[in-house]
């Protein structure tokens, strides 16, 4: 169920390296979140171009029901933010590990992925919440 | 520790999100909130609401016992008929809202809150004992029942299929605001015409051992079931409101916008005050806010006028049959007229809100002409 070709982050925040070589990545959260949630409304996040620091909070969600925090999985600068959510935040609920990614960045220092969990981990963590 | 309603296997078993609430362990949301919101908007939906209270008050004195405790008049109110109001503290403060349902002369079937049935039995009982003594019994019924509201447009045709009432009208003699016994596929059900959500609709009350049946009926007939979630969604569009958000011990119904539940003459609980508050105001009043968008102002969130802190919201939420953010809130009266744009203090972030007539939604006016 839990894609493997990425990390994940305590707070629910998933990363995927789209290319090693320029640092790119995309950054999204899990299916527990978008559950965790209910349906989807809004999203408050960072610009283009803005920087993001590992662990720090970088924007906000709200579902009908509730607002929570999102935090960066990495530290490094936003390069995209996934424009379809805007009108679809439903995207997130539907698909949060594909067409529902939050934001595209380029990670300042890619070591920074060796300090989240795995996909095994994340599994086990959430087996655990 | 936490109580479950007669339906809380179903829930379980059509895989619900359970929270608790009121001292009940009870459905948020089935699929989605919004799913389940519209569902009610446009064709059906259901609530377990078995965890509101069933009281049933009889004797001799209790027409007499309920003008003293309640704002609404037991005594003008026809058997057959129901009633909105509050059961008020001596300064006014609301210690729970509640409809009542007169059945005959000296019988009613009074519905509180989840959380407020143990208090509301309390403070009944302590002034029957004082006033009443002998003339007035209180039977809760509520864990011996099932209380089961189905909401919305095409609620009066499915249920006229299921249902027959006594006197063997057609249900739809049944007028809002007023009751019948009557049978749900051979089952004695309790058919109130009221409701929770803004939309026309029956609460029945029927024996816990019927309850599942009946529940599993209407999920034949294509209602969808509904959490609490979508409940408070709907509620708030309507602009009804929640016991512990608008109204609580320290508010009044006057300032939350409810003085038409609230006699203006007679005898009772809080009169002097609430007569006092409707003639002279309060300094404070309950508003409807409308904000463009869908990042909504929620429950306890300041609201600012030139950077002073005028009032909080009391609940707020997207509003999904509007597609805009609206919200409810106390604010000085002085800021409380209809236009008025004031800001809201969003987690540290101003956003503008303006001030807008209740209800935010109404059935009876077309969608774009809401708010």
């Amino acid at each position: 169920m839990i894609p493997i070709d990425r990390k994940y982050t305590r707070e629910h925040e998933w990363i995927k390296v789209e290319d090693a070589a320029t640092s790119r990545a995309l950054v999204g959260i899990t299916e527990y979140a978008q559950d965790q949630l209910g349906d989807v409304v809004y999203f408050d996040l960072p610009q283009t171009g803005a920087s993001v620091t590992a662990a720090q909070k970088m924007g906000e969600v709200e579902s009908v029901k509730a607002v929570s925090d999102l935090f960066s999985p990495v530290s490094g600068q936003v390069i995209e933010i996934n424009a379809d959510l805007i009108d679809h935040p439903e995207l997130v609920n539907e698909e949060p590990f594909d067409k529902g990614w939050i934001m595209r960045l380029t990670m300042s220092d890619a070591a920074e992925m060796d300090g989240l969990m795995s996909p095994e981990d994340y599994e086990a963590y959430i087996g655990g919440l | 520790m936490t109580l479950e309603t007669v339906l809380h296997p179903k829930h379980i078993a059509l895989g619900a999100r359970m929270v608790p609430f009121g001292g009940w362990d009870m459905p948020v949301q089935y699929s989605s909130i919004l799913a389940e919101v519209k569902a009610v908007r446009t064709a059906s939906g259901m609530f377990d609401v078995s965890h509101m209270g069933r009281l049933y008050i009889s004797g001799p004195k209790t027409t007499e016992f309920l003008d003293w405790v309640l704002t609404g008049s037991a005594s003008t109110l026809q058997i057959g008929r129901a009633r909105y109001c509050m059961i008020c503290n001596e300064a006014g403060g609301v210690i729970d809202d509640t409809i009542f349902y007169r059945l005959a002369k000296d019988r009613y079937l009074l519905i509180p809150n989840a959380g407020n049935r143990v208090a509301v039995v309390a403070w009944f009982q302590r002034w029957i004992d004082e006033r009443f003594t002998g003339g007035c019994n209180i039977d809760d019924q509520t864990r011996e029942t099932g209380l089961i509201a189905v909401q919305g447009q095409d609620v009066p045709r499915i249920l006229e299929g299921l249902c027959q009432i006594d006197n063997g009208e057609p249900l739809s003699t049944v007028r809002p605001f007023t009751w019948a016994g009557g049978k749900f596929q051979g089952k004695a059900v309790f058919l109130g015409r009221t409701g929770y959500t803004g939309e026309d609709g029956f609460e029945m009350v029927v024996q816990s051992s019927d309850a599942e049946a009946v529940w599993n009926a209407l999920i034949e007939q294509g209602v969808t079931p509904c959490g609490l979630g979508a409940r408070d969604v709907l509620r708030l569009e309507a602009a009804l409101p929640l016991y512990g958000h608008e109204i609580d011990q320290e508010t009044s119904p006057i300032e939350a916008g409810l003085e038409r539940f609230v006699r203006a003459e007679g005898d009772y609980i809080g009169a002097p005050v609430l007569r006092q508050q409707r003639e002279e105001g309060t300094p404070r009043k309950l508003v409807g806010l409308s904000m463009p968008g869908r990042s909504a102002p929620r429950a306890d969130y300041p609201i600012l006028f030139q950077g002073e802190i005028i009032g909080r919201i009391t609940s707020g939420s997207y509003s999904p049959t509007l597609d805009t953010s609206i919200a409810m809130g106390y604010v000085l009266v002085r800021h409380a007229a209809v236009g008025q744009v004031v800001d809201i203090d969003i987690r540290g972030r101003t956003a503008p809100a303006k001030i807008v007539p209740l209800p935010f939604y109404s059935r009876t006016r077309p969608i774009n002409n809401q708010i």
